[in-house]
């Protein structure tokens, strides 16, 4: 008797994970979606004896139900739930110490940069960024103090894909860490784990929650002794996501492999068709078979390719802002991986925060905008899109 | 305490905002719509989700302010029984999705079709049933309305013979479910709203397991639309609510008395519900989808009596459901050969993906027998007449991967 439907059954497809594993049936009322709990304590059974939660910020039934589901959907042992992708990025870097050397890609989130060059430089932390696709790069920029390599899945805004698989084996024979950020991948199409990545990153502010309404980060990991560490630098530093935040990013897992899927669907059909729209210029999407990893992509499940767009328009920074603003359906705004289409120009907004020469060293130019392709219906975005280019680029 | 007592509230709905976002939207596809409709396309502090105005009143500048609003020049928030910003974007995107002028939301499905019914029936006044509907509404009219002089009368569902021999000079509804619960019967649509124009009585159709992305009654002329958004419209099992759409002057009435009896909602409800719409489209197609294979599964099982689907050819009303309906949704109810109750609950036991709860249209299924959820307290007798056999168990399917909801009832079905 009983519905064990709640117990993390590995025969189940993703789909019916995403809905049930984290889910258990609430044994005091039976409710179907388990309870927010807001409580910020919670009675223990006597003095010096401890229950399964004792202090939210320790550990809250919420979170927990959260850390589940995705913990699942990575392929991992155990999750992590942050109040902000960087307060989970930051916790990775907590593990570090003064001396210790990190490599990231040259392909990487401006607040990422920001937190390792202007943060993590200060408690004497050094850092090294290379073409993640460039395995010798990678090899050549490790020394006898590195420590973690952090990596994106889909890199940001040039959208390269780094072969995980590589640099996981690489890092483990030389006793270094690895973390990806799996945000633009989504564990719907990516799961780092499987590769031998130690740690997965999300947003969840993005295509997990995926609803534009609440901030979060998230850590995986296949390995238990590393959950207890990163756990104890969590508890320690208290950047806990929020149990109402939580509710709202496991509602939103549930939908979202049909989201990811059919976001991705119309990203390949707009790819295509700015790929052969006149004052494009060029058009990064890991699905054209011109994207430099696109053998890589292909390689996911076969038939989608995220939902984030990159091209740049043959035009200058002032009509490229233009173009940004000109968009009806898509909205002006950083963040992506939600219902919503979202539009912006990496080199005044995403990508701000580098520096002027690393921007132009990594190809952020005035004419590139990203796209954040949501739910919308094919045909009314690319409309939206055409007649912002004609705006910006004629007159 | 709210010290403004007024017969005249604004339709929130009239707001020239909502006009302007209504009609951007309304070539749009469904998906875009079910993002982007209904809501201000630009909202305070630039948010790009609505902010959830929790506020129980709305303050007024100074009483120049009041005045122009009490005169009606102002269409703007006053109290929040009488509608909120939430409620004010909600009700418009459903009534985009639905095809329809207006749409009034309520704390249930149940208080939306009684919303309605209070609104528009007087003593005296008589209302038509197809037979096939939800217990609860049957059971409002018969015990309730009937409390207040209104005369109920139920007819066998798609007999429109029946449905025109009960009608007479008080007969003021029509009302159908269409497809009914449980049988999935379809109802002609055409023919019902023929039969209202032809004696001028309004028509109902309850609409609910259908979804406006399979069936816009409205489109065939139906005049009030009726939803529990509790199901698929929110979708995640996580929140009640119901909703009237139609023109938007046949809804005057019913927008004033729900401002009275205040069956409203809260935004953090309506936030939830507004959330669920964004992946309505998505998750119908899903829903469609898997209630088709497991339909299909289950009408070919050794086990299996008879199948209520509308999308298979053997129920009898799928030509009906397959020209006016676009997906059959989520919902199956079949019948187990040669089952009592016990050995048909042993394989509502079984299953172990779907859960044993009433309900249905959230992403999360639900299985439950009849006989035992909501007809166990009625007499052999009745529940023949209501045609819920012993051996009957209703499925309402979720989004869960078509192969693991096959696989999970087929080991279900092998239990003896």
């Amino acid at each position: 008797m009983g519905n064990p439907s709640g117990k993390d059954d590995e025969s189940l497809a993703f789909q019916t994970r995403a809905i049930h594993v984290g889910g258990e049936i609430d044994p005091s009322t039976g409710a179907v979606v388990p309870p927010i709990h807001l409580a910020s304590t919670f009675a223990q059974p006597g003095a010096g004896k401890w229950g399964e939660f004792d202090y939210s910020r320790s550990g809250n039934p919420t979170r927990t139900n959260l850390q589940k589901t995705l913990a699942s959907l990575e392929g991992g042992v155990d999750a992590l739930a942050f109040s902000s992708g960087m307060a989970a990025i930051h916790a990775v870097t907590m593990l570090l110490s003064a001396g210790d050397h990190v490599i990231a890609g040259s392909d990487l989130y401006g607040g990422a940069y920001r937190l390792l060059h202007k943060i993590c430089d200060r408690s004497g932390i050094e850092v090294t960024l290379v073409d993640m696709t460039d395995l010798s790069a990678v090899r050549d920029a490790v020394n006898e103090n590195t420590r973690l390599i952090w990596i994106e899945s889909i890199g940001n805004p040039q959208l390269t894909i780094p072969d995980l698989g590589a640099i996981a084996d690489y890092a483990k024979s030389r006793g270094i860490l690895t973390g990806v950020d799996n945000t633009f991948g989504t564990p719907v199409l990516v799961r780092p784990l499987e590769s031998g990545i130690d740690i997965v990153m999300h947003s969840a502010t993005k295509y997990l929650g995926g609803h534009s309404d609440c901030l979060g980060g998230t850590l995986s990991v296949a390995d238990a002794k590393l959950h207890e560490k990163l756990y104890f630098v969590q508890n320690a530093t208290g950047a806990v996501l929020d149990p109402l935040s939580c509710f709202l990013v496991s509602r939103g897992l549930k939908t979202l492999k049909l989201r990811v899927l059919e976001q991705s669907k119309t990203a390949m059909r707009l790819a295509t068709w700015l790929q052969g729209y006149p004052m494009v210029k060029r058009v990064i999407y890991p699905g054209l078979p011109d994207h430099p990893q696109h053998d890589r992509a292909v390689c996911w499940d076969g038939a989608h390719f995220g939902a984030m767009v990159t091209f740049e328009l043959d035009a200058t920074k002032e009509q490229t802002a233009k173009a940004c603003e000109s968009t009806d359906l898509f909205r002006l705004a950083v963040s992506l991986g939600a219902v919503e289409s979202l539009i912006e120009q990496p080199a005044t907004m995403s990508h701000a925060s580098y520096d002027e020469v690393d921007r132009a060293r990594f190809g952020i130019t005035d004419g590139l905008i990203r796209l954040s392709v949501g739910l919308e219906s094919f045909d009314d975005l690319q409309r939206d899109l055409q007649n912002a280019i004609d705006r910006a680029t004629t007159g | 305490m709210e010290t403004i007592i007024r017969d005249e509230q604004p339709s929130p709905s009239d707001e020239a905002a909502q006009e302007t976002s209504k009609s951007q939207f309304a070539s749009a596809g469904i998906s875009t719509k079910c993002v982007h409709s209904g809501e201000p396309r630009q909202k305070s502090d630039g948010s790009i989700s609505a902010p959830i105005v929790t506020a129980s009143t709305f303050t007024f500048e100074d009483s120049d302010a009041l005045l122009r609003f009490v005169n009606g020049e102002d269409a703007r928030p006053e109290y929040g029984r009488y509608g909120t910003p939430n409620e004010q974007s909600v009700e418009a995107k459903l009534a985009s999705l639905e095809g329809a002028e207006d749409a009034i939301l309520y704390s249930s499905g149940m208080s939306a079709i009684v919303g309605l019914l209070m609104a528009k029936l007087n003593a005296g006044d008589e209302i038509v049933f197809f037979d096939q509907c939800y217990h609860r509404s049957r059971e409002f009219c018969a015990k309730h309305l009937s409390r207040f002089g209104v005369v109920t009368r139920q007819v066998t569902t798609g007999d429109f013979d029946a449905m025109k021999a009960a009608i007479n000079s008080r007969t003021r509804m029509l009302v159908s479910e269409s497809p009914t619960n449980p049988h999935l019967t379809a109802v002609d649509l055409e023919a019902f709203v023929a039969l209202g124009k032809e004696y001028e009585v309004e028509t109902l159709i309850d609409a609910t397991l259908a979804t406006p992305y399979n069936l816009r009654p409205v489109e065939f002329g139906v005049d009030y639309v009726l939803h529990t958004a509790t199901k698929y419209l929110g979708g995640h099992n996580d929140l009640l609510a119901g909703c009237i759409a139609g023109r938007r002057e046949q809804l005057e009435d019913v927008r004033k008395l729900r401002g009275i009896l205040g069956s409203v909602n809260s935004s953090h409800n309506l936030y939830l519900l507004e959330r669920g719409l964004k992946t309505f489209g998505l998750r119908m197609q899903r829903h469609n989808q898997n209630g088709m294979a497991v339909a299909k599964f289950l009408e070919t099982h050794p086990r299996v009596e008879k199948v209520y689907y509308p999308g298979l050819a053997s129920h009898p009303s799928h030509s009906i459901a397959a020209t006016q309906m676009s997906g059959f949704g989520g919902l199956i109810t079949f019948e187990v050969r040669d089952a009592d109750w016990r050995a048909t609950s042993r394989i509502v036991d079984a299953s172990k993906v779907a859960r044993i709860a009433p309900s249905l249209g959230g992403v999360e299924s639900l299985i439950e027998q009849p006989y035992l959820m909501s007809y166990y307290h009625c007499t052999p007798e009745e529940r023949r007449t209501f045609g819920i056999p012993d051996n009957m168990i209703r499925l309402a399917l979720g989004i869960e991967d078509t192969d693991d909801l096959i696989a999970d009832l087929d080991q279900a079905l092998a239990t003896d």
